[in-house]
């Protein structure tokens, strides 16, 4: 019996968190092997999950990225009154 | 040594922003977070020396940000029945508008366009960016949770007290949402 492309789905989400069982992997490798349009979902979760990992680098390695001169100096204020 | 809040400020303020931006995606809540940071670091004692600040201080701030996460998880009022944590059973309404009723698509997931080369690339990540934004605040730091921070599914449901199949279905929801989003906004435009 194969499972429909709803039960697919869920499943291929899950295996982004969590190791299937013997028998979900195979009844998720049968539907993949006659459902294009689930493997296209597939590589789509896959795509956003490597995406907002090189998103978050960027931003993270973005040196334009800086605290505003008014942050910065709000935050030294209250360092200031907090300083033994 | 003596801990120097102030060069703390001036030597890794900047990164520790951007740290804090590329995971919470707001300008104010990162600084927010950056100056609570700071202030926890002057209380801590367990400071190791100068070489080692940046590293310590990003720990802190990690915490810092995953606290708030949590927060916003727990306290955004509940957004419509399917983003109730207690109904969110398998077969919540809204992920019908997916699927028909026998299970297959409702429409079929589009063709797939992987960004070509770095403008695309900056587009696709600006759009992202916007889709993620979109999503309803408590799937959004869920999903931040997961697939940023990496967090092993057994930690943040015991963080957030909900049970591994709400935190499965939830994160397919957000994938769901985000992946529809991606399809308009990028997919669909070629």
């Amino acid at each position: 019996m194969l499972i429909s492309c709803k039960q697919a789905s869920r499943l291929i989400s899950q295996s982004l968190d969590r190791k299937l069982t013997l028998s979900e992997r195979l009844k998720l490798r049968a539907h993949l092997f006659v459902c294009d349009m689930c493997r296209r979902f597939q590589a789509h979760l896959t795509m956003i999950r490597i995406s907002v990992k090189r998103f978050t680098h960027q931003i993270e390695h973005d040196e334009s990225v800086r605290l505003s001169e008014e942050a910065k100096q709000r935050i030294a204020r209250v360092i200031e009154s907090n300083h033994p | 040594m003596k801990p120097n809040p102030h060069e703390w400020l001036t030597e890794h303020g900047d990164y520790l922003y951007r740290f804090a931006l590329a995971r919470l995606r707001d300008p104010h809540l990162a600084e927010d977070v950056v100056q609570e940071t700071l202030l926890a670091a002057m209380q801590n004692q367990t400071f190791e020396g100068k070489s080692a600040a940046r590293t310590w201080l990003t720990g802190i701030l990690k915490h810092k940000i995953i606290d708030l996460m949590r927060k916003q998880i727990r306290e955004t009022p509940t957004e419509g029945l399917g983003e109730d944590i207690a109904s969110s059973l398998p077969d919540e309404p809204g992920m019908d508008d997916f699927f028909s009723a026998d299970g297959h698509w409702a429409d079929s997931p589009a063709s797939f366009n992987a960004p070509d080369g770095e403008l695309q690339q900056k587009q696709f990540l600006t759009i992202l960016q916007s889709c993620m934004d979109r999503l309803p605040a408590k799937l959004a730091a869920l999903f931040s949770m997961r697939d940023i921070f990496e967090e092993e599914n057994e930690i943040i449901c015991k963080e957030l007290e909900i049970t591994s199949t709400n935190a499965w279905v939830m994160l397919y929801r957000a994938r769901m949402g985000l992946r529809k989003c991606l399809e308009i906004h990028w997919m669909g435009r070629s």
